[in-house]
């Protein structure tokens, strides 16, 4: 192996999507994890949405713009990628928040109740109007990491999951992904606490993520497969990292019952805790120091924009490459 | 106008909830001139320091704190809090809610009026969110709290002056009581209705925070409160039921039978 030797500490979304794009431009790449497997924090509680459009209603245009060829990269290196779309609702009283959303975004048509069933049988008379990003997608964001992990191993990579920390001495290069942990190094590195839950009902079926806007509190709700619901999220500016409160799992188990009455016999798998890492203004971040390079602060947009930041990364290491 | 003593750099308070980033709320509470921003405690960023992050962030920006109770359904959540947030923020100024009905998100006035007495005892300086009751600013006021914050409309309705009467007579009633309108408040001609009403200041979130641009309606406040409070103290015309030209209608030409031509 020719290339430059990188170690990219931490080995959630954006660890993995830069160890894999590194190299496939010939690094030779170990990753390493503390937390003692592959997705410890905060990316293994993803939602796993590919979904510019429906992020830029509240994302500045830096993060659309940057996440339009996610899609695309997310298909090229993982096998089950679903693209169905995202469809948006309000319950009935929150209806002005339908509006509202639609006025800051594009790329939607607007669906009458009988459009919403052809697309989701299972939410015939559930709502009279919707909004549907047809050009977004979703991925499982378990099984996502492993598939990069296969496809770093297939490229002479490889993870470290226990021992010492590396010596960043014996490497040319050190990516630093560690999200929340790296705050010591990133000073305006804050925690953005989120809560989710994973639920298995056979009663409903989705096809695609559906996020119910609420004034306060929106969800989403992302089928993924075996009848399993990844419920998600809480945003609370907390370094908190207890485990779930009562009154976030309520609120998702609310949203999940409005969504659909059948959710209440749904049968929760888990619930869970974790920190988006964060800078200021919520944009994720490539930091070079030296030989020390900072991919962090994804908040809520690791699977999103890991892919343009992971090129980013690389564009320091390998100045010429087109990639 | 005083607030327990501590004259305000401006009659805009501004709430720091649901901005889309912390930048994006900075950038606002510059635009808004705001002379207080409120934060709300949750309870589980209280335990440990935990919203350490968030708050310096708040602190930084250097305008007073108003911590607030949001979210509180009892006077015992809403007087922990309380403590709590004095701690975090070193100030015994609080606003307090404390919900009674989880739709309109209306003030329980009796747990309000039991937990200004328990935290005006305690030392604290009571900004309580209420209705436009008079009889329940009465008691508020004889609990101990010396600013009353009474609601335009339900929180996030941006509904504006519900109750225009009930404002006014609440006004009138004690002239010389700090009031600010809390809640309800969508756009910036609402604001300014507010001082055109005589009341001392407003508190805004979601109209801002959830603005298409926050920054630009940030400032669109800022002005419209100007223009609410200067247009009142220039003391307004007084309206009446027909029309008075506002042009001299001497020496205009006239027909025989008198009638303009």
């Amino acid at each position: 192996m020719t290339g430059p030797r990188i170690l990219v500490r931490g080995a959630g979304v954006a660890g993995m999507t830069s160890a894999v794009t590194l190299a496939e431009n010939g690094a030779a790449v170990t990753v390493q994890d503390t937390g003692g497997r592959i997705g410890s924090g905060a990316s293994w509680f993803a939602g796993g949405m590919l979904a510019p459009w429906c992020e830029a209603e509240s994302a500045p245009d830096e993060v659309t713009q940057d996440s339009l060829t996610s899609l695309r990269w997310w298909k090229s290196h993982v096998s089950d990628v679903i693209e169905a779309g995202s469809l948006v609702v309000a319950p009935a009283r929150d209806t002005p928040e339908l509006a509202r959303f639609g006025r800051r975004t594009s790329h939607f048509e607007t669906l009458n109740a009988h459009q919403i069933t052809s697309l989701e049988p299972d939410l015939e008379g559930r709502f009279e109007k919707a909004l549907f990003f047809a050009e977004e997608g979703h991925v499982d964001p378990r099984k996502a990491l492993l598939a990069l992990e296969r496809r770093l191993k297939n490229l002479a990579g490889e993870t470290v999951f226990s021992g010492a920390p590396l010596n960043a001495e014996d490497f040319d290069w050190v990516v630093d992904c560690t999200g929340i942990a790296a705050r010591e190094q990133l000073a305006d590195l804050r925690g953005m606490r989120g809560e989710m839950l994973l639920l298995r009902c056979s009663d409903v079926k989705l096809h695609r993520p559906v996020r119910m806007l609420h004034p306060r509190i929106p969800v989403y709700i992302v089928p993924r497969t075996d009848n399993v619901f990844m419920v998600g999220a809480t945003m609370v500016e907390s370094d908190d990292t207890r485990a779930i409160t009562v009154r976030a799992t309520m609120e998702l188990l609310n949203a999940a019952y409005t969504l659909h009455p059948a959710f209440a016999e749904a049968e929760i798998l888990e619930a869970n805790a974790g920190l988006r890492p964060a800078f200021p203004d919520n944009i994720p971040r490539v930091h070079q120091d030296g030989k020390t390079i900072y991919l962090n602060g994804m908040y809520r947009h690791g699977f999103l924009l890991s892919p343009k930041r992971a090129q980013e990364v690389a564009s320091i290491i390998f100045p010429g490459n087109e990639i | 106008m005083r607030f327990y003593g501590t004259e305000l750099s401006s009659r805009l308070m501004l709430g720091t909830a649901q901005y889309d980033s912390p930048a994006i709320l900075a950038d606002a509470v510059r635009a808004a001139n705001a002379g207080v921003v409120t934060v709300s405690l949750r309870r589980e960023a209280a335990g440990a320091q935990a919203g350490q992050a968030f708050w310096s962030l708040i602190r930084d920006l250097g305008v007073p704190v108003l911590p607030n109770t949001a979210g509180c359904h009892g006077v015992r959540e809403a007087v922990t809090t309380a403590q709590m947030a004095r701690e975090v923020f070193g100030t015994d100024w609080i606003k307090l809610e404390v919900i009674g009905q989880g739709d309109l998100l209306q003030p329980d006035v009796f747990g309000l009026v039991e937990a200004t007495r328990i935290l005006t005892d305690d030392g604290f300086k009571v900004f309580p969110y209420t209705t436009e009751d008079l009889v329940v600013a009465e008691r508020l006021l004889r609990a101990g709290a010396e600013v009353l914050m009474p609601w335009g409309a339900p929180i996030g309705s941006g509904r504006g002056l519900n109750n225009i009467f009930g404002l006014r007579a609440l006004r009138a009633h004690y002239p010389d009581i700090p009031m600010v309108i809390d809640a309800g408040i969508g756009r910036p001609s609402h604001a300014s209705a507010a001082f055109e009403l005589g009341f001392d200041a407003v508190l805004i979130n979601t109209a801002v925070a959830k603005a298409g641009d926050p920054v630009l309606m940030a400032k669109a406040f800022r002005l419209a409160c100007e223009a609410g409070l200067a247009g009142r103290d220039a003391d307004p015309m007084e309206e009446r039921d027909m029309a008075v030209p506002s042009t001299p209608t001497l020496g205009l030409a006239r027909g025989l039978g008198g009638e303009m031509i």
